[in-house]
């Protein structure tokens, strides 16, 4: 990839990771609070997607991101106080800047209106006055957006490497003097150093240099302050240079060049033959600088001087300069035959420089070393390093999926090798078949391991219901506050992609069916603000995902009233209160008086329950009428392993989910009892559930088992659903790895995927699920009343 | 022996962005993602210049600049700051710690390494 692409991928992929902390400080700060640390955690985070939205040229978001920031800054310093209300825009604000982030990566559009009216709220923050003066209301131009923001990468070709060592460009310098311009030179420059400017590790040498690349340059070198060795100030800066440039550069391009360091010199910029003012400078030392030029080019005499005084660095050291100074040695070195007044310049300069690199090393200890700043510093690193993340790695998700099929197969293969082992009769305590059992633990341990890495936290899901929260709630005009647990919960990558369609759908169904309006609440002694709390746990080897809502709860005898009406139940139907509430989950029925745009979306709970179930999940719904409702959604941690139970019928064997499974039993023949001279049902401890043949079901023979002669697997299915599956045998408890049917021939009513056992035979895992509700379909009402 | 520039900011775009500009420029450069990170890898691995953003957790740009200028084995390296503050007042702060110079952002390449020459051979 095209390496500023490539850096434009990771801006998009950062802006996530910004957004998803800004909106977490946010939401903080809407919950009151105002540390200082989450304000400007936020404002980082604006600050930094402003940063890079800059360098790529993105400009409506630009725009808006500066508006956003300007009214961040201000209450990081305090002007702008912590309101409810203040909160409120800048988590909506914070949605927008998603939008305008997500525009920018997609090519596309924002809802202009809905950005301006957004600055316009957010401009509102502040007080006029202050917003004027911010810069504010010129359509928050004050980012700079005027100035160029293209990012081309250019391959720079420099006069000389980066690399190159100082004394190349004194002889670019000397060169260029030595040859008097043929252009007019248009500038003189009058450059003196104060000492505040080597303190901030700005270099004479360094300025002269890119003045030079202007045009052509001509320096001549005041030395004359310069005092005796003796007297000489590590610290203290003592010359002045006078440069005359040509060239058709403007003033402001030759100031340009000093940009750094104008605040620490004195710095005369004017047009030959125009008298230099220089501006700090007092009387004398102004007409002594106004002199140098003359001065310096009526080199001979001065040169003697100041060899003399310069002579110590050349020599070996009467001084305390180490010899070894390479800056020192380059131009001692330097068989420059050049003008001699450019040549001591030079030598001046890196003299100086030497002998305060020199200073500065000698006074070490001494010298400016603040202790203060240096605990502080420490103190900081100390509670920063107690802080700090858990170093991590990012790793393409293909490598980790083939490492995850890899180990799949290798579980396979172990089985494969341990079932070959076993059944060659070698004896359980051989040393191969030990070494076997220790090789099954590290598989076992290797599959956990693998499965970790794929597995994350619910949070990148979570993230992004407070969002829609606050958006449905404004839409029907109803007060929510959200809830969230057990963001940390973690589960299969492959899961957490598929969460988010169920949780919005049953976030918006709670807030459009399941809360009141805020009068409604508030008539009937609640809180005019509704809650829904959505939380996620484990829970048996699943995970569960839960929204919850404290309205009005399930209205019974509507529910029921419609799924008579609509056919889904006999009238006479006698149903607890919770398959009642669970009636709203079956085809064809919709509470909603008029299918609503928010939840409805022509989507009823029943496709919200296939889609789930498709993922072997299971949905069911607890509620209380007057106190709200509650609903459950459970799935499994990974959909690439299962434990199962391997069975055995009608000569196949089958495999049954664990975590569908009750318990198991020897069925006895007067348990048993045909309904209608076809459907059977058992009793467990008096309880009726329908007993289906599995070999029947699943087609693969058309006589039913006698039962006592089979064992019959008591499942549960979502819902509470129950049956028992009747099988010739268990053949035992073993971890599979689930390979798609749909992916590899097509769906089977009643069979969830397929797997490869040890002995290298294909076995069809059981759609518990499935093959419950085909059997509860048929015979609700029976059934019901047999079990009362 | 090419020049090493440390790079410390805390946004990921603009530490890349800054890598691929000096790389192709010719120079060595070392990162860090904060200003903590940032004296203990400039004490670590040395530096000729060291170009740090003002706005990062854990330790500021100004925190950089003080503790930089405290080490007596790098008062004299250059620092230029990174900010988008053309804000006077930040940039004079950053200044009156010690910086070298400053590099407004965006930039472009050219920008970048034009400052760079101006405060480091």
């Amino acid at each position: 990839m095209d390496p500023f692409e490539s850096i434009k991928a990771t801006f998009f992929q950062e802006c996530e990771e910004l957004l998803t902390d800004m909106e977490s400080g946010l939401l903080a700060m809407e919950q009151g609070d105002d540390d200082s640390e989450t304000i400007n955690a936020v404002f980082r985070a604006v600050h930094s997607v402003k940063g890079g939205a800059g360098a790529f040229g993105l400009e409506e978001l630009i725009r808006f991101a500066h508006v956003f920031e300007t009214v961040l800054d201000e209450m990081r310093s305090g002007k702008l106080p912590l309101t409810d209300e203040v909160a409120k825009v800048l988590l909506r604000a914070s949605d927008v800047l998603a939008d305008h982030v997500a525009a920018a990566r997609s090519g596309g559009g924002v809802d202009e209106g809905r950005t301006v009216g957004m600055i316009a709220d957010l401009q509102g923050l502040i007080d006029q006055d202050r917003a004027n003066e911010l810069g504010l209301n010129d359509h928050g131009d004050a980012s700079g957006a005027d100035e160029d923001f293209g990012f081309v990468p250019v391959v720079l070709s420099l006069d000389e490497p980066a690399t190159d060592a100082p004394d190349v460009d004194i002889a670019a310098l000397l060169s260029a003097a030595a040859e008097p311009a043929a252009a007019t030179p248009t500038w003189k420059v009058i450059f003196r150093p104060r000492a505040e400017m080597y303190a901030k590790a700005n270099e004479s040498a360094l300025v002269l240099r890119e003045l030079a690349r202007l045009g052509d340059v001509e320096v001549s070198l005041d030395a004359s302050g310069v005092p005796a060795l003796d007297q000489l100030s590590a610290e203290a800066a003592y010359l002045t240079w006078t440069i005359r440039l040509s060239g058709d550069k403007s003033e402001a391009e030759v100031r340009e060049v000093f940009e750094f360091v104008e605040d620490d010199c004195d710095l005369t910029v004017v047009r030959e033959g125009e008298a230099p003012e220089m501006a700090a400078a007092d009387g004398a030392e102004s007409d002594a600088s106004a002199s140098a030029v003359e001065a310096a080019a009526a080199a001979p005499l001065d040169l003697e001087a100041l060899l003399a005084r310069v002579a110590p660095t050349a020599e070996p050291a009467p001084l305390e300069i180490p010899p070894a100074q390479p800056v020192a040695a380059a131009p001692v070195a330097a068989p420059a035959p050049a003008p001699a007044n450019l040549d001591v310049a030079g030598l001046i300069a890196l003299a100086e420089k030497a002998s305060q690199d020199h200073a500065q090393a000698a006074q070490t200890p001494v010298a400016k070393a603040d202790p203060k700043v240096d605990q502080k510093a420490e103190a900081r690193a100390g509670s920063g390093a107690a802080t700090a993340a858990t170093p991590t790695i990012r790793v393409d998700l293909d490598r980790v999926d083939r490492l995850i099929n890899a180990v799949g197969e290798l579980v396979i293969q172990q089985a494969m090798l341990s079932q070959r082992v076993f059944e060659s009769g070698l004896a359980r305590s051989s040393d191969v078949a030990l070494g076997l059992e220790d090789l099954e633990l590290l598989t076992r341990e290797i599959q956990d391991s693998v499965m970790a890495i794929r597995a994350q936290p619910v949070k990148s899901v979570f993230q992004r219901m407070p969002r829609l929260v606050r958006e449905v709630a404004d839409m029907v005009g109803k007060k929510v506050r959200l809830v969230m647990d057990g963001e940390n919960t973690e589960v299969d990558k492959t899961v957490i992609e598929r969460l988010s369609d169920p949780i919005t759908h049953m976030l918006r169904n709670a807030i459009d069916h399941g809360l009141e309006t805020p009068e409604e609440r508030e008539a009937g002694g609640k809180g005019a603000e509704g809650t829904v709390r959505l939380a996620a746990l484990h829970r048996g080897g699943r995970i569960v995902i839960e929204v919850q809502d404290d309205g009005r709860g399930i209205n019974r005898p509507r529910v029921r009233g419609i799924a008579v009406t609509k056919g889904l139940i006999a009238e006479d139907a006698v149903l607890s209160d919770d398959e009642i509430d669970n009636l709203i989950f079956l085809p064809g029925f919709s509470t909603a008086d008029v299918v609503s745009d928010i939840s409805g979306r022509g989507v009823g709970m029943d496709v919200v329950k296939r889609s789930i179930q498709a993922l072997g999940g299971r949905i069911s719904i607890t509620s209380e009428p007057g106190k709200g409702s509650k609903f459950s959604m459970s799935l499994p941690l990974t959909l690439a392993v299962l434990d199962g139970m391997v069975v055995s019928a009608a000569d196949q064997t089958l495999v049954a989910p664990l975590s569908n499974i009750v318990e198991s039993l020897t069925p006895r023949a007067e348990d048993v009892h045909l309904i209608g001279g076809r459907d059977a049902v058992i009793c467990i401890r008096d309880t009726f559930v329908p007993l289906i043949d599995v070999g029947v079901a699943l087609g693969f023979r058309d006589t039913p088992l006698p039962p006592a002669s089979g064992v019959a697997v008591l499942v549960e299915s979502e819902g509470g659903g129950k049956a028992a599956l009747l099988v010739e045998a268990i053949q035992g408890q073993r971890q599979v790895v689930i390979k798609s049917l749909e992916a590899n021939y097509q769906h089977i009513h009643g069979v969830a995927a397929a797997t490869i056992l040890g002995d290298g035979r294909v076995a069809l895992i059981l759609d518990v699920d499935a093959l419950v509700t085909t059997s509860r379909r048929k015979s609700p009402r029976i059934e019901k009343r047999m079990a009362v | 022996m090419s020049k090493t520039v440390l790079t410390i900011d805390d946004s990921r775009t603009m530490r890349e962005m800054l890598n691929m500009a000096l790389v192709q420029a010719g120079y060595r450069v070392i990162q860090a993602v904060d200003g903590v990170e940032g004296l203990e890898v400039l004490r670590a691995e040395g530096a000729d210049v060291v170009i740090t953003d003002i706005n990062m957790p854990r330790m500021d740009g100004f925190g950089v600049i003080e503790g930089v200028r405290a080490d007596p084995a790098h008062r004299a390296t250059p620092i230029l700051v990174l900010t988008t503050e053309s804000d006077a007042t930040k940039k004079e702060r950053a200044r009156s710690a010690g910086a070298t110079g400053w590099i407004v952002k965006p930039f472009n390449p050219t920008k970048l390494v034009e400052a760079i020459r101006r405060v480091a051979a």
